[in-house]
């Protein structure tokens, strides 16, 4: 793993009318790595996400990015060239080409690589079959990566979630990312298929080289998967660290699970002690 | 039952999938060639009818079908396409450059309505392409200089440098030619970049975004295909029937086109032909069918609209997918016969009902 910069936030805001959904986050995402950001309900995961790929334009701070060409401000680019600039990203409530078949989707996913033009498209001269078989070999490719081979001519509108989940993932690596951004990876499947997410992940990480930002509130996928994690609660920052030592940082439990004092007030008193008292 | 063994990853492109459609699509290409011997001569207007709604059809298909964008107002780009001919014809410019002209005017005129419609979805859409519609309908009315005014406005033959297509049967093959070239551009742009792109606009606009589609581009371009198509389209009508006035590019027109597709089968190319068949007969079917009903009913005034009104709910209700998914029924019901499942297409049906309003 390199200590190369490949993402840095930089006092991250966003206001959406009166509520303050992020506030004030930095963070600088290292080449190679899997970084988690976690956090109750609420915390602002999504909307980092979102900032990041464009949906929405921070409201103050700064994203740089590290492009094809050098160091590059995020923030002044359209949501349309973040995915030729190499960050893809998958949906916490799948956003798939519903009327479309698997392959479809991912022949989709290979837009930014299309290097064929309209005329050439109009007529499909040989130029644009060139591509298309190319794109379509590239599409294999990632089929075979994730072992979607039986799917591959089916309709997304028919397939099982946890398969949906994997199919948008597939979708996302056919644009050749550089960074991959996985909003919930893990929500809505079962342990099986989790365990298969999580090797996934490891194989995007260590085989494709490609940097892993995610959402995650399994912690258990997140221990085994993440090599820094960052805990979001009410839009700010946490703690910062290895998984370990964020799940051990007391700000954290609290955050989750209330203040000791919290959880004493709740607890019933047992008959004897309320005779004593 | 056919197994297709993919043995080449060409075959996925090829867009005839197996022998069967090369078999079926040459024979139905030499009917059409050899109709003008096979059929009476009113019923080839009828057919050259039926391929003109086509050509209009495919630009629409594209739009609603193929990018999810629905247009109230396409008549407006029928009506641009048949005056910018009937304008460029009188002046003495021949008919294919005239048609370039034509179609160019209307694409053009896609893009200025497809830019401000990149702000409006769904019922807001149609809501600006309807007041374009009126807008246009009343310009086609006012500009008396071009086009005649409400009195209309004749038009001749098609001429082509000097040979002029003065029967029936060779304006037929023209709209035939034209049809023709306009499904395969259609089929080739589908398996394509750009018809993916258009695909995933009308799936998810979000996600096609972050794919890297430019959406604004993309829906610009869909609007201006679907109106150059439109424009060709009108511009065979004016020749055809000789006569524009501007009440023939109303808001009724528009409705029959969106009538058509949804007929047709929305996200189809053979629904375009399939609703544009099933437009055309439908008159002749209820005017035969008149003189055997209740005076009451029969001479009652607006049995067509309330008979197409009828018919696309009873679609809608019944055979979302229109006549093409019809067919693709029948098709699968003959083809695994007798395994097939009255459930079958229950999955795609379900879902449609819960998909949420995009």
């Amino acid at each position: 793993m390199s200590t190369d910069i490949l993402l840095s936030a930089k006092n991250l805001s966003v206001r959406f009318g009166g509520v303050l959904a992020v506030n004030n986050v930095s963070f600088d995402v290292k080449q190679g790595e899997v970084f988690t950001l976690i956090g109750p309900n609420g915390a602002g995961k999504t909307t980092v996400f979102n900032l990041i790929s464009r949906i929405y334009t921070p409201t103050s701070g700064e994203i740089d990015y590290l492009g094809p060409q050098g160091m590059i401000k995020l923030t002044d680019k359209p949501p349309q060239d973040v995915a030729s600039l190499g960050i893809a990203r998958t949906f916490q409530n799948i956003e798939l080409f519903e009327h479309a078949s698997v392959l479809h989707n991912l022949l989709i996913g290979r837009h930014t690589h299309r290097a064929s033009n309209l005329w050439q498209d109009l007529f499909f001269t040989s130029a644009a079959r060139e591509a298309e078989l190319k794109s379509r070999e590239k599409a294999e490719e990632v089929i075979e990566f994730l072992g979607l081979q039986h799917y591959r001519d089916s309709f997304v509108a028919g397939l099982p979630y946890g398969v949906r989940k994997v199919v948008e993932m597939a979708r996302a690596l056919c644009t050749e990312p550089k960074m991959l951004l996985l909003d919930e990876p893990s929500s809505g499947l079962n342990v099986e298929e989790t365990d298969d997410m999580a090797f996934w992940i490891q194989d995007i990480k260590n085989e494709l080289g490609i940097t892993v930002l995610m959402v995650e509130h399994d912690m258990t996928l997140v221990s085994k998967v993440s090599d820094r994690v960052v805990a979001l609660n009410q839009g700010e920052v946490l703690a910062m660290g290895t998984p370990r030592e964020v799940q051990t940082d007391p700000g954290v439990i609290e955050a989750y699970l209330g203040t000791v004092d919290d959880v004493s007030s709740l607890r019933r008193q047992s008959p004897v002690a309320r005779e004593a008292a | 039952m056919r197994f297709i063994f993919k043995t080449d990853y060409a075959q996925d492109i090829h867009l005839a999938k197996h022998g069967g459609h090369i078999f079926w699509y040459s024979t139905l290409v030499a009917l059409l060639v050899a109709a003008p011997w096979l059929i009476p001569e009113y019923w080839l207007a009828q057919a050259t009818f039926v391929l003109i709604y086509g050509i209009a059809g495919l630009g629409l298909m594209l739009l609603a079908g193929f990018t999810g964008q629905f247009s109230l107002g396409h008549a407006a780009f029928l009506g641009v396409g048949a005056y910018t001919q009937a304008y460029l014809t009188h002046i003495g410019m021949p008919f294919p450059l005239a048609l370039l002209c034509a179609m160019g005017l209307s694409a053009l005129l896609g893009v200025v309505i497809g830019v401000p419609a990149l702000r409006l979805k769904g019922i807001y859409l149609g809501m600006a392409t309807l007041s374009f519609g009126f807008i246009l309908e009343e310009v086609f009315a006012r500009w008396e200089s071009v086009t005649g005014g409400n009195a209309g406005i004749r038009i001749g033959k098609p001429d082509m440098f000097g040979w002029v297509l003065d029967t029936g049967d060779a304006f037929y093959w023209l709209c035939l030619v034209i049809a023709i070239v306009s499904t395969l551009g259609i089929l080739n742009l589908l398996r394509s970049p750009t018809g993916r792109a258009f695909v995933a606009i009308r799936d998810s606009e979000i996600s096609a975004q972050s794919m890297g589609i430019h959406l604004a581009y993309y829906k610009t371009l869909s609007f201006s295909i679907s109106a150059a198509l439109a424009g060709v389209a009108g511009a065979l009508y004016a020749h055809n029937l000789q006569f524009i006035s501007p009440d023939q590019f109303n808001l009724l027109q528009s409705i029959d086109l969106l009538l058509m597709i949804v007929i047709g089968g929305l996200g189809s190319v053979h629904g375009v032909f399939l609703g544009s068949i099933f437009l055309i007969t439908l008159p002749q079917g209820i005017s035969a069918v008149k003189e055997f009903l209740p005076e009451f009913i029969g001479q009652a005034p607006g049995l067509k609209s309330a008979i197409y009104g009828v018919v696309l709910i009873a679609f809608v209700l019944f055979e979302p997918m229109g006549l093409y998914g019809r067919w693709l029924k029948v098709r699968t019901y003959l083809q695994m016969f007798p395994f097939y499942r009255k459930g079958m297409f229950k999955r795609q049906k379900s879902f449609q009902k819960s998909d949420r309003l995009k």
